[in-house]
């Protein structure tokens, strides 16, 4: 389909209006207080990096960004381990309860995380588990488990049967078969899984915030404790916001040839 | 036509085990809670329909339930036609298309409460590059509703109109060329190819859109409350954190599951009306 | 109704060619008879779909101009053609109704709705889809979707061809024969020209009265079926066409006789071909008879088809090919001899008349 010649503009222009946000943060990272709150300057006077050395020298900002990043792996990994046969299952086999099984697991990624933040806290209290790394991965589970077997179900969909069932007569084991060779034929599934899996462990705020108290405070749950004090440091948050930007940056690098693909679940 | 095994229920035991943990028990806590009372000394007392009751006569819970459905309609109103126009004019093929997707991505990468800290700090009238820009004619967030609305509208295309694009644009990429090509042998207008072969083709990917930005944007909480800190407009999530009484907080944490619950069924239905297949099981062809 | 010549027509993908082998097209000159029905035949890349597409305006050639009924249509984009094309795969508008579908070309062109509605239920009684014409088109089978795009093109009054890229491709096949039966009944209901790209001899063979042969960029041969199997020109035709194909084998000459390594085949008179380095020869295994008398072979494999066996055989160190009959046996020990009416030589490949020799 040829576009116009002058097609090119829209996503320029949408890509200037997402960039501007950014970066007036990234701007903001490199200048002094001084220069935020007393000069409306659009590029920074001088790039100094005392933010991003004020960042780095903290025992508390390393703490929380380890906090999160910990509790996200732990999150994608219990996602897609769980999710994987579970997705198998609905893909392969009609069983006992299947369609209402599969819709009523969609309508946990509907339910409002304001909805959850009371119970959890009393759940993995009762566990002995609030404030943990485990209890906010287990958490974000709520809604990144349905959503990665809603992904690989898709991507296994577009898997031919032939394939297991020519597996079995050479003679695979299930898990043999599965770990051999189904799960390299979905690997791109799985990747896209990961990524979203991540995403949305990444991103939330309200869970992770009512589950952690002090041994795993988030990221998100400092940066807000800083913003919303009288005296805010600007520069300092700043350049913490701008460092929330790079795991994002790099698992899209990752999954770049398929991002397209991936955010249509597999279901093109 | 899939085998019949009892068996594949094995598989999803894990699964189950998990999200048992994480959303029957805890949604029973919450059942459990919206029905009775709980005095100061723990003691519960069973008080039926009354906090359902109070939920459904609270004007607060009313105005917030209004709110989020303005919001709601006004963003999906704006993303979902802007996210297929971009989708329809971004670059098919070469260096721009990894460029295109790389960027565009990046915002829903960012986590949701430096989303709203982004923009506070790019909207406040003080220090951010745009609320400096309109002071001028007047604009502050923080003191004038309207324009508080205006910022967190505009918050949520930056936050959201890339998820659309993004599947809009999966969906168009599918299209195999011999459609555009058999459209010019029909003569058909460029306002046709649209109407006739990129909407259709892009159909499942949009329910899939609305579905995913009406949820969440019924649900939102954090990116406002790093705006706005749980000032005007109050949303429903925001009413119900700021709820105290665990009885009434839990009625309304039902009541509210069950409209977007309703609501996505209602969407899911009307928009799926004349498509044999749904997008649940076995979609992907 | 149309004809279409191609004139002089080379193309290349990448631009500013230089070499012969950047050409997809090398050079091509044909004329497409007002109401033939014809096929393009030839293996994957052999340049046909280029050369269709060029025809339907899809792609503008290189060099070269495409003319129907005389008037230059090379600059002409698609639309302004008066052609149809089927594809591989089945494109038909999934949102709208069989029905819809044959009035669209007709809506985008302005016909008034009187005209349309009495247009597309005729065309719906030609491609048979009467029973369908209101249900819509996404849920029909692959061959239903085809007569579709076959009806979008018959439903223009002014369309001057139809061309077909492979659209049996997606078929079952049991409903190849029947699409293909019900396409002839269309050409001869219309008698629209009809352009048919296909790789398959056989829908090649059974579809066209006339089969335009393509090899490397170049039309090698056109002819009807009988003439490709009989008299191919290019030793690619001898091999593609017919099962099994044409027994191609070096060979030199020596006056009146054909030198096939130590034996030598006699001609009916010595053609003129000095100077000429590769030189071959052609015979299809209909007419290798194997006897007592002759060049001694060795069997290496005999394929059982049914009515015939195929038998490979070794001579000379070349392999051969020889069809039997059934109820023929094979010799205990075989000698090769050619039927002189199936015996053709080749020089670089294309065909030298042998007066005497072959069928003229």
């Amino acid at each position: 389909m040829k576009q116009s010649r002058f097609a090119w503009i829209v996503p320029a222009l949408y890509i200037l209006f997402l960039m501007a946000p950014l970066y007036w943060l990234v701007a903001m990272s490199f200048k002094t207080n001084v220069e935020i709150t007393t000069r409306f300057t659009l590029v920074p006077e001088t790039f100094n990096l005392n933010n991003y050395m004020k960042v780095f020298t903290d025992e508390r900002w390393r703490s929380v960004f380890a906090n999160s990043l910990i509790y996200v792996g732990l999150n994608t990994v219990i996602s897609v381990a769980v999710a994987l046969p579970a997705a198998y299952a609905f893909s392969r086999y009609r069983f006992f309860g299947d369609k209402h099984l599969f819709f009523w697991l969609l309508t946990n990624r509907m339910a409002p995380a304001a909805v959850f933040t009371l119970p959890f806290f009393q759940l993995y209290s009762a566990f002995g588990l609030f404030d943990t790394h485990i209890a906010v991965a287990l958490a974000h589970c709520l809604f990144n488990v349905p959503l990665a077997v809603w992904i690989l179900e898709g991507f296994m969909s577009g898997v031919p049967r032939e394939i297991d069932e020519t597996a079995y007569i050479d003679g695979h084991s299930f898990p043999s078969f599965f770990i051999r060779i189904f799960m390299p034929l979905i690997a791109s599934g799985i990747g896209v899984a990961a990524f979203f899996c991540f995403m949305f462990s990444w991103v939330e705020y309200l869970i992770a915030d009512s589950l952690a108290r002090s041994a795993v405070i988030p990221i998100t749950t400092r940066l807000q404790a800083l913003s919303q004090a009288s005296g805010t440091d600007w520069g300092v948050l700043a350049a913490a916001g701008t460092l929330t930007l790079i795991p994002g940056a790099i698992v899209i690098w990752f999954v770049r040839n398929y991002i397209a693909k991936g955010f249509a679940l597999g279901r093109v | 036509m899939k085998p019949v095994n009892h068996g594949a229920w094995f598989l999803v035991l894990p699964m189950l085990i998990i999200v048992a943990f994480t959303a029957v028990i805890p949604l029973m806590t919450v059942v459990n809670y919206s029905v009775q009372y709980v005095a100061t000394n723990a003691q519960f007392h069973w008080v039926g329909d009354l906090w359902f009751r109070e939920v459904l006569h609270s004007e607060k819970f009313w105005n917030a339930l209004w709110r989020n459905l303005v919001f709601s309609g006004c963003i999906l109103a704006i993303e979902i036609p802007l996210g297929v126009l971009i989708a329809l004019n971004m670059p098919r093929k070469g260096w721009g298309v990894p460029v295109c997707l790389v960027l565009m991505a990046l915002p829903l990468l960012v986590p949701w409460y430096v989303v709203g800290m982004i923009w506070q700090m790019f909207g406040r009238v003080d220090i951010g590059l745009m609320g400096v820009m309109l002071r001028d004619i007047g604009y502050n967030y923080e003191g004038d509703p309207i324009d508080a609305w205006f910022t967190l509208i505009l918050m949520d295309v930056w936050h959201w109109t890339s998820l659309v694009a993004l599947l809009a644009y999966a969906g168009l990429v599918s299209i195999p060329d011999a459609y555009y090509q058999a459209a010019r042998i029909d003569g058909a207008s460029k306002w046709s190819v649209f109407r006739y072969i990129q909407l259709p083709k892009m159909a499942r990917v949009l329910t899939i859109a609305v579905l995913l930005r009406f949820m969440d944007s019924f649900m939102i909480f954090t990116e406002p409350f790093a705006v706005i800190a749980g000032g005007d407009p109050v949303f429903l999530s925001t009413e119900l954190k700021q709820t105290v009484e665990l009885g009434q907080k839990a009625a309304m944490s039902l009541i509210y599951f069950l409209i977007i619950l309703l609501m996505s069924w209602i969407f899911y239905t009307v928009m799926t009306r004349d498509d044999g297949e749904p997008i649940g099981q076995g979609g992907a062809s | 109704m149309a004809r279409i010549d191609l004139d002089n027509i080379r193309h290349a993908y990448a631009p500013n060619p230089q070499a012969e082998t950047d050409y997809a097209l090398r050079l091509v000159n044909q004329t497409f008879d007002d109401g033939g029905a014809y096929a393009l035949l030839g293996p994957s890349g052999c340049g046909k779909t280029s050369l269709l597409n060029i025809i339907s305006g899809l792609v503008s050639p290189t060099e070269g101009r495409v003319l129907f009924n005389g008037d230059d249509m090379t600059s002409r984009p698609t639309e302004k053609r008066n052609i149809a094309q089927v594809f591989q795969f089945p494109v038909v508008y999934d949102s709208m109704t069989v029905r819809e579908n044959l009035a669209f070309p007709l809506r985008n062109r302005g016909v008034k709705r009187v005209e349309i509605a009495k247009r597309v239920d005729e065309v719906i009684d030609i491609v048979g889809l009467q029973a369908l014409a209101d249900r819509r088109a996404r849920g029909l089978t692959a061959d239903e979707k085809q007569k579709i795009s076959l009806g979008r093109g018959l439903v223009r009054a002014d369309v001057g061809a139809i061309l077909f890229d492979e659209p049996l491709t997606v078929i079952d096949p049991h409903m190849k024969w029947q699409l293909r039966a019900s396409l002839r009944e269309v050409h001869r209901r219309t008698a629209t020209t009809m352009i048919y790209v296909t790789h398959d001899q056989t829908e090649a063979l059974t579809f066209a009265s006339k089969v335009v042969v393509m090899y490397d960029g170049l039309i090698v041969q056109v002819g009807t079926p009988a003439e490709l199997f009989d008299c191919p020109s290019h030793t690619f035709v001898g091999y593609f066409i017919g099962s099994p194909g044409m027994n191609i084998v070096p060979a030199s000459l020596n006056g009146a006789n054909l030198q096939l390594g130590a034996h030598s085949v006699p001609l009916a008179s010595a053609p003129r071909l000095e100077g000429q380095p590769n030189l071959e020869f052609g015979v299809r295994p209909e007419f290798v008879r194997l006897g007592a008398q002759g060049i001694p072979a060795t069997v290496s494999r005999v394929e059982d088809a049914g009515r015939y066996r195929v038998v490979h055989l070794t001579m000379e160190g070349k392999a051969i090919a020889a069809l039997l009959r059934e109820g023929e046996e094979i010799p205990a020990s075989p000698h090769i001899a050619f039927d002189p009416i199936g015996v053709h030589l080749y020089a670089d490949s294309w065909r030298v008349a042998v007066a005497g020799a072959g069928a003229q």
